[in-house]
């Protein structure tokens, strides 16, 4: 009964919430991925074009809810989605047209297009403050859990409750539908196909007769929904604010450099890598000890292995380690 | 270098910049030249980390986007420096946390030769990681005493190490301690380059990036978290200062006798007199930094470190480590941004670690450089006076705009409140329009490199 209830409390603290933070991260980080694969750069705009997203879903979602449109027991974001990803693409788009395009023809250097992305992020967070303001914004409504923990606990007559929030259920759902529908693209559709020509070799790919230009505004696109995806589950799940988006930006680069930069299943892989061991190493063990072990051993303190502001330091001791021991990432990633 | 006129022109405009902020009292400018000197001397501050930065860049071609952590160290050196020692901290906890720190470091070491010295193999991956998860307890263990231990002294007003001024009660007499730290705030921001850059040099250029942007992170999570060192989010305050305080001057017959012969009450001139102080100590190290990077810059070194900037496989074959001469530059450029961050911490009489955001701290010099021009020194001193007026400047300008579009709209319109919000915004926009002009029409900056 003792270990039943460690492993539920495990399940609990750990288990799902770092699945959730990790399909979180897992979209993120496919979006930069898919920019370094194909236009060659890091994007440092790519928190704040997930905050422009969720922006835009915010304010459609306040929309539907006054003429009093509800999703049921899901939150209403999930139906505003759709609006959001176009007014990112918009903007992602714009944003190609009016500034990386002309760097493309140059064949500037990859380190001035991540310079010039510094700039459009500085844009892009200013934008999205005029926006909506740098308030904390809480827009999850419906039901508030799938299973909670007191449901949980009499379910089972187990002294730990499991608790899974609607939020955590639908970003994995969703997570899993992305990605699905985004390999699938990749690998069966004949655009998907000549984007990942493109990746391998770019020359090879404008021999074939490839339009570079349609896979770059593909590219973008899918960008824009990937990110809006992500950073609508993300606000669901905690909160939005403005601020905080742009310090996603370091998990996801993170997870994107750790599965290997340019490799999608690198970058899920490491969404979840990063993600675990953030929550891991964060997570006071002491409840769960108390059950595995005998009375005398108890631990007197939280068993905590760093303090919860460290989490930050977690996911770049990790980047560091893997890219001093591996530099091209888990999973086989481009270096350029 | 040659005085080019267009150079000329270009810091007098810059300089007018200032001088219409003290002098002009419309429209934008507030006329006040207490406001005008403390624009100054953040300017100095933000002109010294673009030399840094310039080095780093300018030069020899590398991307550090982790400028802020170099900075906080800095202002960690200052407080280390001269704040009074913490009477008992070092006796109830000071060599638990040394031992620690030592086992911790042991750890690592250990970890790194023994990872070199075994045989390939799964073993080898399984006996290194035993020895950090072991090394990892130990260090806790021992640590975590000593932080506990000095923690508990006096929580609200020091609950911790403290510097090294032995003042007491009287520290504050002990004023000239700040200056010798902003050497000291040098070393130690040289010392974190040298680990960072042994790690992460012959990285790309872009992981070289972040991975500089995360350790910045941590180096500020590290002073966040570690109460024992600095206080953490407690902040400390009250720092001594290298000038006069406002209240000696003003009791001072002395002091407002001579005020009152330039026709200023005491009040005023006391402020303008510290202020003017800062800004001529912070002009000395600026003039001696720029003199130094120029002479960098034309001697031989710098031409070779041009030479492997521009083509490093060329540099290589003709007998250039290029690894090791990286790895020097790096070093020279955050010690010089720790300086800087010393002397802010100084100006600012307080080190609050929340303050630290990249934003301001590690893009904001970036756009100081591209637009001031990378790889020339004088432009990196221009682009950080020009651009932090124009980063003071923009959120009275927002709030001007937003006064004049919104005219015509009732009080409690949408479009009036949501532009009154966002005034304080515009700055993030303008500094990335800024960028990203410079960059598409001027990639070269505004004094370019010859």
């Amino acid at each position: 009964m003792d270990f039943l209830n460690a492993i539920v409390a495990f399940s609990n603290f750990v288990v799902v919430p770092g699945m959730a933070y990790g399909a979180q991260l897992a979209l993120g980080a496919l979006g930069v991925t898919l920019i370094y694969g194909i236009l060659r750069f890091s994007n440092f705009a790519h928190g704040d074009t997930m905050a422009f997203g969720t922006a835009m879903t915010i304010l459609v979602t306040n929309g539907l809810l006054a003429l009093g449109i509800t999703f049921g027991p899901l939150p209403t974001a999930l139906l505003a989605l759709p609006v959001g990803i176009i007014a990112t693409c918009l903007l992602v788009l714009g944003t190609d047209k009016l500034v990386y395009k002309f760097y493309r023809k140059q064949k500037a250097a990859p380190v001035i297009l991540v310079i010039v992305s510094m700039g459009v992020m500085f844009i892009m967070n200013g934008v999205v403050r005029f926006i909506i303001g740098v308030r904390d914004i809480r827009f999850a409504d419906g039901e508030r859990f799938i299973v909670s923990a007191r449901d949980f606990k009499a379910m089972t007559g187990l002294k730990e409750g499991l608790a899974i929030k609607t939020t955590q259920g639908i970003t994995v759902v969703v997570a899993v539908i992305v990605v699905a529908v985004l390999f699938w693209f990749l690998n069966k559709t004949r655009t998907g196909k000549s984007m990942r020509a493109f990746s391998d070799n770019e020359d090879l790919a404008l021999l074939s007769g490839i339009n570079p230009e349609r896979v770059v505004m593909v590219t973008w696109m899918i960008v824009a929904a990937l990110a809006t995806t992500a950073g609508v589950l993300y606000g669901l799940d905690k909160s939005f604010k403005a601020f905080t988006y742009f310090q996603l930006l370091l998990p996801i680069f993170a997870s994107a450099i750790v599965g290997g930069l340019g490799n999608p299943l690198g970058a899920i892989a490491g969404g979840f890598v990063i993600a675990f061991s953030e929550v891991t190493i964060t997570y006071a063990f002491k409840k769960v000890l108390i059950y595995l072990l005998p009375e005398n051993l108890e631990p007197s303190g939280l068993v905590q292995l760093l303090s919860t502001d460290y989490k930050f330091a977690v996911s770049f001791t990790i980047l560091i380690i893997v890219l001093l021991f591996k530099p091209t990432g888990l999973f086989k990633g481009q270096s350029v | 270098m040659t005085i080019s006129f267009r150079n000329v022109i270009l810091a007098a405009v810059v300089a007018s910049l200032y001088i219409m902020v003290g002098a002009l009292d419309w429209g934008i400018f507030p006329g006040s030249w207490n406001t005008a000197l403390t624009m100054l001397n953040f300017a100095l501050i933000g002109a010294i980390m673009a030399l840094g930065v310039n080095l780093q860049w300018g030069f020899a071609g590398l991307f550090n986007i982790g400028i802020m952590g170099f900075v906080a160290l800095g202002g960690l050196a200052a407080v280390l420096i001269s704040m009074p020692t913490t009477p008992g901290a070092f006796t109830a906890g000071g060599w638990y946390v040394l031992i620690g720190l030592g086992l911790g470091v042991a750890t690592i070491v250990g970890a790194v030769k023994l990872y070199g010295w075994l045989p390939m193999g799964r073993l080898r991956t399984l006996i290194t990681l035993a020895l950090i998860v072991l090394g990892f307890f130990a260090f806790r263990s021992v640590f975590d005493i000593g932080v506990d231990a000095i923690e508990d002294i006096n929580p609200a007003a020091t609950g911790y190490l403290g510097g090294l001024n032995w003042g007491g009660e009287n520290y504050k007499d002990n004023g000239w301690l700040t200056i010798v730290a902003w050497p000291v705030g040098g070393m130690f921001a040289a010392g974190a380059a040298w680990v960072i850059g042994k790690t992460a040099l012959g990285l790309r250029s872009d992981y070289l990036a972040i991975a500089t942007l995360g350790i910045a992170e941590i180096i500020i999570a590290i002073i966040k978290n570690e109460d024992w060192l600095s206080r953490g989010v407690k902040n400390v305050n009250g720092l001594p200062r290298p000038v006069p305080y406002e209240i000696d001057l003003q009791n001072d017959p002395g002091f407002v006798e001579s005020a009152a012969a330039w026709g200023l009450d005491p009040v005023n001139a006391s402020t303008l007199f510290t202020k003017t102080s800062y800004a001529l100590m912070f002009t000395v190290v600026l003039v001696i930094l720029l003199i130094l990077a120029q002479r960098a810059l034309s001697s031989p070194w710098g031409r070779m470190m041009r030479a492997i900037r521009d083509n490093e496989v060329a540099a290589e074959a003709m007998g250039k480590h290029v690894t090791a001469r990286h790895l020097q530059i790096f070093i020279l450029g955050s010690a010089i941004c720790g300086i800087a961050g010393a002397m802010m911490t100084t100006l600012d009489s307080q080190l609050s670690p929340t303050s630290y955001q990249p934003l301001r701290f590690t893009f904001l010099i970036w756009v100081m450089v591209i637009v001031g021009g990378s790889g020339n020194n004088f432009g990196a001193v221009l682009g950080g006076f020009l651009i932090w007026w124009l980063w003071i400047m923009v959120e009275p300008l927002g709030v001007l705009i937003a006064e004049y579009t919104t005219a015509g709209f009732a009080e409690d319109h949408w479009f009036r409140i949501r532009m009154e919000d966002a005034a304080a915004h515009f700055r993030l926009f303008t500094m990335g329009l800024v960028l990203l002009l410079v960059l598409r029409f001027s990639p070269r900056g505004l004094m370019p490199e010859k």
